[in-house]
């Protein structure tokens, strides 16, 4: 095993590939942080699903072109965006509701164009299956670069407008009171997750994508109540997702990439869940229970105060004043009793 | 009945058990519920397979089901314990789906688990597969999913008001007695067992458009509840003709066509349904805007500009 | 004649801090009763706690010396207006005929009398012409009028309201006082969650003055007095005493 994967470290392609979903899983820990602070996790979803379509057409106008392709997903991107805008604003419909009605109705676009080009002479070789599911041991150093370069230039867009894209989340009203130009800063943002989910679906697939962007951010969001130490933490846990995805599937070929970064970054996730100081599951429950009996002991020594008598005699009319049932009235007793509350 | 009208009736049928259902999942605002569950199912689907070794519908319909109400317990665990609700349905539907297809692909790649079937569903398919019920030959998709639509049709019917108040104002619900917690997950079961039962004739993509488009389009049109399940219904088996013909016109696939023709139908009511519509509002408010213009003197009075 | 609300102990906390301590009063039949203290003493917490609505750390809740599930029909809850779904699709008067989804049972529909009665508590209201609306085309004051609609067509004999004044006009204001007052004298209880304290001891024959425990509980005029007040909104009543001062400093 160990010997597949040394040996397959040596090919010059999974390098790249490596390198490539690396920056991939980064960026879009970084932009996912943003996404969820936006409440719009979901958004994501939208936008890969309705990707199909317009890599469908890129195929139909250009042949199998990835700059033909990306720019097709791009642009179809941009358009469900726009139309889930448009659709919440004017009309009473709720957001997911918008989200939900966009996806499906241009998935299905997708699939009729998808059957339209299987039908076609060419469709055979299309490959286009690919971009369902991802496949990013398939993809050519060419392939790489783009999807590369456009991590970076997230990162980079992401980097430079840090402060800017957190008040405009926060508080939008106060940012537009400073003069920002509110509605630019939120183009960009947009226009980043296009990006980023543009260049992920061939590596990881249509259906996964949304995860890339939602999970590692959620994830780490469990670590810290700092968004700079969030977007980081986000950016490592996608990262790591990403090449551990790549490497599994490479060694055993018959698995997509995108399944596998997808458990990886919800293992993680679940980790953070359950085990992260203070706002993990676990830290809460314990925090709680402690409260709780504290609490508890707090009442039960307020009843002692309040009941006259020697102690012996005491006990009926202090759980009456305490109002606790049998079991739990004898516990508490029994404390107080340890502690030498009376005598 | 002939090839073609098995289809339609089938397409219509599950059409109208999902949405029904997706009346109510677009008013309790958990539309996305429904995109969860239809990826989920692919979980449900591998390991019913694993566990039994069989490729039988009935195991595959419980293991589907039992896999999507098992993603929404998950996703209101998730919500109860703080995390967002976009982000909880994300988390969870993508994990299960990502489980499913790994799990194909590792332990049952050899085996007739089609991916893209599971995707696309397989409508043209229906007429072949039949059993004999009564001594008379009907598809088994056509008889799964009407059995579900009645079922729906019976738990909508029969707690109706409960569904109301409930999902208007379940405060008032739960002071008043009515289970709303049961009433969660007894529509979440629901949501499921209907997604899986239309899920194999019409595919994954179609359920979701059948269950959050037709309603999201009726809620455009009325203000009665008992109207917008009755137009969504409608708007759904619209879809299921005009995609169907349209697809057989272009060669392509018919359920998703049927899913491009429920987009086309919300199109139409975004834009011109009654007082919601973009363009008859618009309308609307420039007749008013000629009409108060009209009446106004063209000098206004003193203390008209008080009144201001 | 058993208490209409006594509440016994009532605790209720989120995560690590408790949002109501201790809650401990009762209320005799009969009563207009206003719960008044400042923002986050707990008084919605309190409502939703003795409904059940939220769970208790400690303590319960006995209407009318019985169980909540016992007496549910015989109560009536107006929630928050800010709590619903106003773009659902429904018509006023179909809200209205909610309030009688507790007498009518499981399973059944609304009979025609159900919907009659609706109809005369929307008329009550002076409401009958919106009753076709759709809800959302109400102004907040009717949308206020609907609920209390729903409350009186439920024909309970205790009320609970979470801040019905809340953003009303003055319409609905005196709506709402001649509402209350008409039910007081059928000896039904009214228990009201009020934050304006220039207006409470007017409304009100009985006072429960509440900051995360019970300060103060009892008729008004022994209620209602500067130094409870004080104990109860602490430094804050600074900038309320210019205008209350008259009233709370000689309670008559």
């Amino acid at each position: 095993m160990i010997q597949d994967w040394l040996s397959l470290l040596g090919s010059p392609n999974l390098r790249w590939v490596l390198l490539g979903t690396m920056f991939l899983g980064m960026a879009s820990g970084i932009v996912g942080s943003f996404v969820l602070l936006r409440k719009e996790s979901l958004v994501g979803e939208a936008m890969s699903h309705a990707a199909l379509p317009g890599v469908c057409l890129g195929f139909l106008v250009a042949g199998r072109e990835l700059p033909a392709l990306m720019t097709g997903a791009a642009v179809f991107g941009l358009i469900s965006l726009w139309g889930i805008r448009v659709i919440h604003r004017h009309s009473k419909l709720k957001q997911d509701t918008a989200i939900g009605l966009i996806l499906s109705v241009f998935f299905g676009l997708g699939i009729v164009l998808l059957t339209m080009i299987t039908n076609s002479p060419a469709g055979n070789k299309s490959g286009l299956d690919s971009y369902i599911f991802g496949q990013a041991a398939s993809m050519v150093p060419s392939d790489v670069w783009m999807m590369s370069s456009i991590a970076i230039l997230v990162t980079a867009a992401a980097l430079l407008f840090f402060k800017e894209w957190k008040l405009v989340i926060f508080d939008p009203l106060f940012a537009g009171g400073l003069g920002w130009k509110t509605k630019t800063l939120n183009s960009v943002l947009s226009l980043s997750i296009v990006l980023i989910v543009t260049a992920g679906i061939q590596a990881v697939g249509i259906i996964l994508m949304s995860a890339l962007i939602i999970t590692p951010a959620i994830a780490a969001r469990y670590w810290t109540d700092r968004l700079g130490v969030m977007v980081i933490l986000a950016s490592v846990i996608g990262a790591f997702s990403g090449v551990t995805g790549t490497l599994i599937s490479a060694v055993d070929g018959g698995i997509p990439t995108g399944p596998v970064v997808v458990l990886t970054a919800t293992v993680i996730f679940f980790l953070s869940f359950l085990f992260a100081p203070k706002r993990g599951k676990l830290a809460q429950v314990l925090a709680h229970r402690q409260f709780r009996r504290r609490w508890k002991k707090q009442q039960a020594l307020k009843a002692l105060g309040s009941v006259p008598g020697t102690a012996a005699s005491k006990y009926e009319s202090w759980q009456k004043a305490l109002g606790a049932k049998n079991n739990e009235a004898k516990k508490l007793w029994n404390w107080l009793k340890k502690n030498r509350y009376f005598m | 009945m002939t090839y073609e009208g098995w289809i339609i009736i089938t397409g219509v049928l599950a059409g109208a058990s999902c949405s029904i259902i997706g009346v109510l999942l677009v008013l309790r605002q958990t539309a996305m519920i429904s995109d969860a569950i239809s990826h989920t199912v692919i979980l449900g689907l591998v390991s019913a397979f694993l566990l039994t070794g069989t490729l039988d519908s009935f195991t595959m319909l419980i293991g589907a089901a039992v896999a999507g109400l098992l993603t929404t317990i998950v996703i209101q665990l998730l919500k109860n314990s703080g995390v967002q609700s976009d982000a909880a349905i994300g988390v969870t539907f993508t994990a299960f789906f990502a489980l499913g297809v790994f799990l194909i692909s590792r332990y049952a790649g050899n085996v007739h688990l089609d991916v893209n079937h599971a995707l696309m569903g397989n409508i043209a398919f229906v007429p072949f597969q039949t059993v004999t019920l009564f001594g008379v030959s009907i598809p088994q998709a056509f008889l799964f999913v009407s059995i579900v639509l009645l079922l729906n049709v019976a738990v909508i019917t029969l707690l109706y008001k409960e569904w109301k108040l409930s999902t208007f104002d379940p405060a008032l619900a739960v002071s008043l007695g009515i289970p709303a917690v049961f009433l969660h997950y007894l529509l979440m079961t629901m949501t499921s067992v209907t997604a899986v039962s239309s899920f194999d004739s019409v595919g994954a993509v179609l359920v979701v458009a059948f269950m959050i488009v037709p309603a999201a389009s009726a809620y455009l049109w009325t203000r009665k509840l008992s109207f917008m399940f009755l137009y969504s219904v409608v708007f759904s088996a619209a879809a299921c003709f005009s995609g169907y013909y349209a697809a057989k016109w272009l060669n392509v696939s018919i359920s998703g066509s049927m899913a491009v023709m429920t987009g086309v139908i919300f199109l139409i009511s975004f834009l011109f349904a009654g007082e919601n519509g973009v363009i008859t509002r618009s309308v609307r408010q420039k007749q008013h805007r000629n009409r108060e213009w009209n009446r106004q003197p063209a000098f206004a009075p003193a203390d008209g500009k008080r009144e201001l | 004649m058993s208490d209409a609300l006594d509440v016994q102990n009532i605790t209720v906390a989120y995560q690590e801090s408790t949002v109501l301590e201790n809650a401990d009063f009762s209320v005799p039949q009969g009563k207009l009763v206003g719960i008044v203290g400042p923002n986050g003493a707990g008084k919605s917490t309190l409502l939703k706690a003795v409904l059940d609505l939220v769970p208790k750390l400690h303590g319960r809740a006995v209407f009318f010396g019985e169980e909540l599930k016992k007496v549910r029909s015989r109560i009536g809850y107006v929630p928050q207006r800010g709590e619903v779904d106003w773009d659902f699709p429904t018509s006023a008067l179909d809200v209205v005929t909610m309030g009688r989804y507790g007498h009518v049972g499981l399973f059944r529909r609304p009979r025609k009398h159900d919907k009659e009665k609706a109809y005369e508590c929307l008329k009550e209201l002076g409401m009958e012409q919106y009753a076709k609306r759709q809800i959302r085309e109400l102004s907040g004051g009717q949308q206020q009028r609907v609920f209390l609609a729903r409350a009186m067509a439920q024909d309970a004999s205790l009320y609970i309201m979470d801040e019905p004044f809340a953003g009303v006009d003055a319409k609905t204001e005196r709506a709402i006082i001649l509402l209350m007052q008409k039910w007081k004298q059928e000896n039904k209880t009214i228990i009201v969650v009020h934050h304006d304290l220039q207006t409470a001891q007017e409304y009100f024959d009985w006072m429960i003055l509440l900051n995360k425990h019970v300060v103060a509980q009892g008729p008004t005029e022994e209620v209602f007095t500067k130094e409870k007040l004080q104990e109860t909104y602490g430094g804050q009543l600074a900038f309320l005493e210019s205008s209350s001062s008259e009233k709370a400093g000689n309670p008559s």
